[in-house]
């Protein structure tokens, strides 16, 4: 072919329709060899060197010992795995209880007319006054302080007073949450549901709520992490869970590796939900960049 | 008798008069355009009449009823005059079915079987049946837009309220949502429409009213409104809006 169609050809497109569209590209296993090799002797050589300067140092069998001996680790396990799993029964009690009382105290704050002002203001007082807590001084308060009083007929359990506080302190931040949420729907959904002849109560859980909702899984998911370990708090007030567990175990036997146990056992729980949390905010930042397009 | 009538109507967004005394009349199965620059209070008058904007004084009535809650029930007005708005406000979560058979189904309680064939008979109106699955984020604008009035017809209201519906469209989808409200005005429905669209309020209206700075400056047929224009400040408007 002569030089000057071929230039032609390229410039004009084919008779027959536009170009096919280009080759979907897989990925190219040559092209990633020499890089992936690089990184992965870089990652070899660095941690490595981390490594080797940790354990030559003179205190290292003295830390490993400690911290990391095999024996006490697989001894410390049975009782610090059954604490785990109170730790995940009652974050999955709590979190419930945290998800509805927090939609409850942000209902009542967003609903509108002068009748509701004392509801409103006893939210607001409600937020100001667990927000500004700490959690930990609640649960000792609730956990030693209310099954001391003796009062008949409710619970005297440390764990179900321990819990109420948790769940308390955690829902002045969720109720936030979710009122940022309602907040962030639109006033014209307001406006249309309203002239459809929806009442004020049947805009919100119609309308707006589904709406704020998912406006607001991402920033829930991290408050859904952040629970998962402090569960833990619980063991001040003497809730057998893994921390506490872990701490018999060390009591005993003067030994460290059983807290290592209850730490890895936390790791593992909490990392797949963080990046689950992380897959939910991808997903969503991709719906609404797809919506704004 | 003349379907909806407006006395005295006046309102304030805090120290600031949107609407001062305005009257007006809208015969049945009459067609009335509000014209007028952004701000000039037609949107808020056109939200009075549906009770989405409370009035500071003044009354509003329709077939001579007024259009408080002691005359119409908490939901009656809204059963009787349908609005769609220019952001079309349809719900995001909600499906096409699930948008038109929402109000139907929790104001006046028909069983979801008979309120989603009632909403395909409407979009059956628009040649929209296909939508009915449908979420809002999979329709272009002028889908949504025809879908938000088909939501507004779900009731069979004898008065339509539509605040500058084809405002947010693409040129080229502006024609078929004009093209549904005329059919709307050929089934004799009474329509108030807020409108940018001067050749389309020009063909549709029966009556053309032009707004400025709260207050009716005049409210003739279309005609004479954009011919020959009586006061200065529709002439300078229309001197504006109108290619030369």
């Amino acid at each position: 072919m002569p030089p000057e169609t071929r230039a032609a050809s390229a410039i004009r497109p084919a008779p027959e329709g536009p170009p096919p569209p280009p080759r979907a590209r897989g990925f190219d296993w040559r092209a990633a060899f020499v890089p992936g090799l690089i990184s992965s002797a870089s990652i070899i050589v660095v941690f490595g060197a981390l490594g080797w300067v940790i354990t030559s140092a003179e205190q290292w069998p003295r830390i490993r010992a400690q911290f990391f001996s095999p024996e006490h680790m697989l001894a410390a396990l049975p009782a610090v795995a059954r604490g785990f799993l109170t730790n995940l029964q009652v974050w999955l009690l709590v979190l419930l209880a945290i998800a509805i009382w927090a939609l409850v105290l942000a209902v009542l704050r967003s609903l509108r007319g002068p009748i509701f002002a004392p509801f409103r203001l006893m939210v607001v007082l409600y937020i100001d006054l667990f927000r500004g807590l700490p959690v930990l001084l609640l649960v000792i308060l609730f956990g030693f302080g209310i099954p001391a009083l003796n009062l008949p007929g409710l619970p005297r359990s440390g764990l179900f007073w321990g819990s109420v506080a948790m769940v308390l302190s955690y829902s002045a931040y969720v109720s936030e949450i979710y009122r940022s949420g309602i907040d962030a729907v639109h006033e014209g959904q307001r406006a249309a549901a309203k002239s459809l002849g929806l009442s004020e109560w049947q805009i919100l859980i119609y309308a707006i709520l589904p709406q704020a909702l998912r406006n607001v899984l991402p920033a829930l998911m991290n408050i859904v992490v952040a629970l998962q370990k402090d569960v833990a708090l619980l063991s001040v007030i003497g809730v057998r869970d893994a921390v506490r567990e872990a701490q018999i175990y060390t009591a005993q036997t003067f030994n460290y590796s059983s807290l290592v146990v209850a730490a890895l056992l936390f790791l593992l729980a909490t990392i797949p939900m963080a990046r689950l949390a992380d897959w939910i905010n991808r997903r969503d930042r991709a719906r609404r960049l797809q919506m704004a397009g | 008798m003349a379907d909806i009538a407006i006395r005295g109507l006046t309102k304030y967004f805090g120290t600031r008069l949107v609407l001062d005394r305005v009257d007006l009349d809208v015969a049945r199965h009459q067609v009335m355009c509000l014209i007028g620059a952004s701000g000039s209070g037609k949107s808020t008058l056109l939200r009075c009449i549906n009770r989405l904007v409370e009035p500071d004084y003044g009354t509003i009535t329709l077939d001579g009823t007024p259009i408080d809650a002691r005359s119409f029930g908490r939901t009656g007005l809204q059963a009787r005059v349908g609005v769609v708005f220019q952001s079309y406000n349809l719900f995001p979560h909600l499906s096409v079915l699930g948008n038109l058979t929402l109000a139907p189904r929790k104001v006046r309680g028909v069983p979801r079987p008979e309120a989603e064939a009632r909403a395909m008979d409407v979009l059956g109106l628009f040649a929209m049946e296909r939508f009915a699955k449908a979420y809002p984020e999979q329709l272009s604008g002028g889908q949504q837009q025809r879908v938000a009035i088909a939501r507004a017809m779900m009731t069979d209201p004898d008065v339509l309220l539509l605040d500058e519906v084809t405002a947010a469209l693409d040129p080229e989808l502006v024609g078929e949502v004009l093209r549904i409200i005329r059919e709307l005005k050929a089934r004799g429905l009474t329509m108030v429409i807020v409108t940018h669209e001067m050749a389309f309020a020009r063909e549709v209206a029966d009556r053309v009213a032009y707004l400025a700075e709260g207050r009716i400056i005049e409210e003739a047929p279309p005609e004479q409104i954009f011919t020959r224009p009586e006061h200065p400040s529709t002439r300078g408007f229309l001197a504006r809006v109108l290619p030369a």
